[in-house]
């Protein structure tokens, strides 16, 4: 009973740190992140992630983000063009690629999957990004 | 009493931490009716940063991913030969603009992001090169920016020429605000002034200044994304980027400064100010500026004759509002502003081509000429 206890302990003790480090880990992409988003996407996006209606397409609150991170992805990895609807109006602009590499596209999921009321549970890495290919 | 000392706080703290902008002195109208349209003449194009036009009629275009397009007989050609152009945030392969007299030397001048030299990033790079059949060949480097920066903001690098062939081109403060603008001895922030080969004229203002950039010609610049020869004068306007608030025409003249960010209309993305003057002894108040921003890109001034309404009118992209921004100046100051062809795109590029004729570069669409209505 005694070794019981133990073992219990000790794998309360693990998981716990696997969750810190996760958290800790997805915190210091976010913070990256922000960095990138100042500096490559807040001209058009703007300060608090809601865009300019009918020309760049809100991030905060953003369905058409929230339910394609695939898209999104691919639309800062390979630049977005073509009619989209996010929140229920239409945008049908041209996002060339900024020249980021995977790991400044994870940390800045990250930050706009987290930030303006945008709540993610997953973590993008620089693997996911990797695997998104161009159509 | 509470309450009032608690609502006090809340106006003091907002006075303080909102900075307040006074709007542009002229505001932009929808006329009531435009005499000119617009004719795709090359589509399908995603960023035309910079586009010429040779002397058999065809168009050479800069797009800003890096491919040179040669558009000629309704037909795009990918131009090889460039050298490797870094793209980055704002950069990429930026403007195009033929020599003067390139009927007799052949030479195009090229503005871009480039990786060479020391340390990770890139900065602007200016070089020219000649057409050969569908290559570009005889490269010249003629001015590289430096440091290298991975910062994705403000390369500035529209070209033009003045009536005694200097080539000017702009630098913009690639996100370094308060490093670059204000220091002659940093690149940044800056109009720059060489001959057409790229060596530095003797009488640039900064020459013997030691330390200095001697390519410098006026500084304090944020982003001058236009960039034009004005037909009369001939002296070099400018249109640059403001942050939130507070983009600018100015008139460049040699070593002056332009304020950038000691003064300025702007305030930051965030709301707050960064400076609390927009004037200051020893520095230029531009001809114009826009509270709100209209992201301004292009600047053309119109002096043909196939635009009667418009004659001396100076055109602004406006990336922002996705309109063609009329501006009527008389004696330096701005007596009318007017929206045309509003939401048909990002006006990344205007220009008076040779036939007379403007045509503007129009991101995600193309190319369009603007011509007389026909009833």
């Amino acid at each position: 009973m005694k070794l019981f206890k133990l073992l219990l302990h000790f794998a309360l003790i693990s998981s716990s740190t696997v969750i810190y480090s996760q958290e800790n880990m997805l915190q210091k992409s976010i913070e990256k992140g922000q960095e990138i988003y100042t500096d490559f996407c807040m001209n058009c996006h703007m300060v608090n992630g809601e865009g300019v209606k009918n020309t760049f397409p809100p991030l905060a609150k953003s369905d058409y983000l929230k339910n394609n991170q695939e898209a999104s992805i691919r639309g800062i990895k390979y630049g977005q063009k073509g009619e989209i609807t996010v929140n229920g109006i239409k945008y049908n602009g041209n996002m060339t690629p900024m020249g980021l590499d995977d790991k400044e596209i994870a940390d800045v999921m990250n930050f706009i999957n987290n930030s303006w009321g945008n709540l993610s549970e997953t973590i993008v890495t620089k693997e996911d990004v990797a695997a998104i290919k161009k159509d | 009493m509470k309450q009032l000392t608690s609502i006090l706080t809340i106006t003091l703290m907002c006075l303080y931490s909102c900075a307040q902008q006074e709007p542009s002195e002229v505001l932009a109208e929808t006329p009531a009716e435009i005499n000119y349209v617009t004719e795709i003449v090359v589509p399908e194009l995603n960023i035309p940063w910079g586009m010429e036009f040779l002397p058999d009629s065809s168009i050479v275009i800069t797009e800003k991913t890096g491919t040179l397009i040669h558009f000629k007989d309704d037909k795009k050609t990918i131009i090889e030969g460039l050298p490797e152009i870094y793209v980055r945030g704002q950069g990429g392969l930026m403007d195009i603009k033929l020599h003067p007299d390139y009927k007799n030397n052949g030479w195009i001048y090229f503005s871009y992001g480039s990786a060479n030299g020391d340390g990770d990033g890139g900065n602007t790079a200016i070089i020219r090169g000649k057409l050969n059949g569908n290559t570009l060949s005889d490269i010249e480097h003629l001015y590289k920016g430096v440091p290298n920066t991975k910062k994705g903001q403000h390369w500035g690098s529209r070209l033009e020429f003045d009536k005694e062939g200097y080539l000017y081109f702009s630098i913009g403060d690639r996100g370094n605000r308060d490093v670059n603008p204000q220091d002659i001895t940093r690149d940044g922030g800056k109009i720059y002034r060489l001959h057409a080969d790229g060596s530095i004229p003797e009488d640039n203002p900064f020459v013997t200044e030691s330390d200095a950039k001697k390519a410098i010609f006026s500084y304090g610049h944020r982003n001058p994304q236009g960039m034009v020869m004005h037909p009369e004068t001939g002296k070099i306007w400018v249109n640059e980027h403001g942050p939130k608030g507070g983009d600018e025409i100015n008139i460049v003249e040699k070593g002056n400064n332009y304020g950038w960010p000691v003064i300025s209309y702007g305030i930051n993305y965030s709301g707050t100010s960064f400076t609390e003057i927009t004037e200051k002894e020893g520095m230029e108040q531009p001809v114009f500026y826009w509270v709100p921003s209209i992201a301004p890109s292009g600047m053309a001034i119109v002096d043909s004759n196939k635009y009667p309404d418009w004659q001396d009118s100076v055109l602004v992209g406006s990336l922002k509002f996705q309109y063609l921004e009329r501006l009527v100046i008389n004696d330096n100051k701005v007596t009318k502003r007017e929206k045309l062809f509003e939401g048909l795109g990002r006006f990344r590029n205007i220009k008076q081509a040779p036939d007379g004729y403007l045509y503007a570069g129009v991101e995600g669409l193309g190319i369009v000429k603007i011509i007389p209505k026909t009833n």
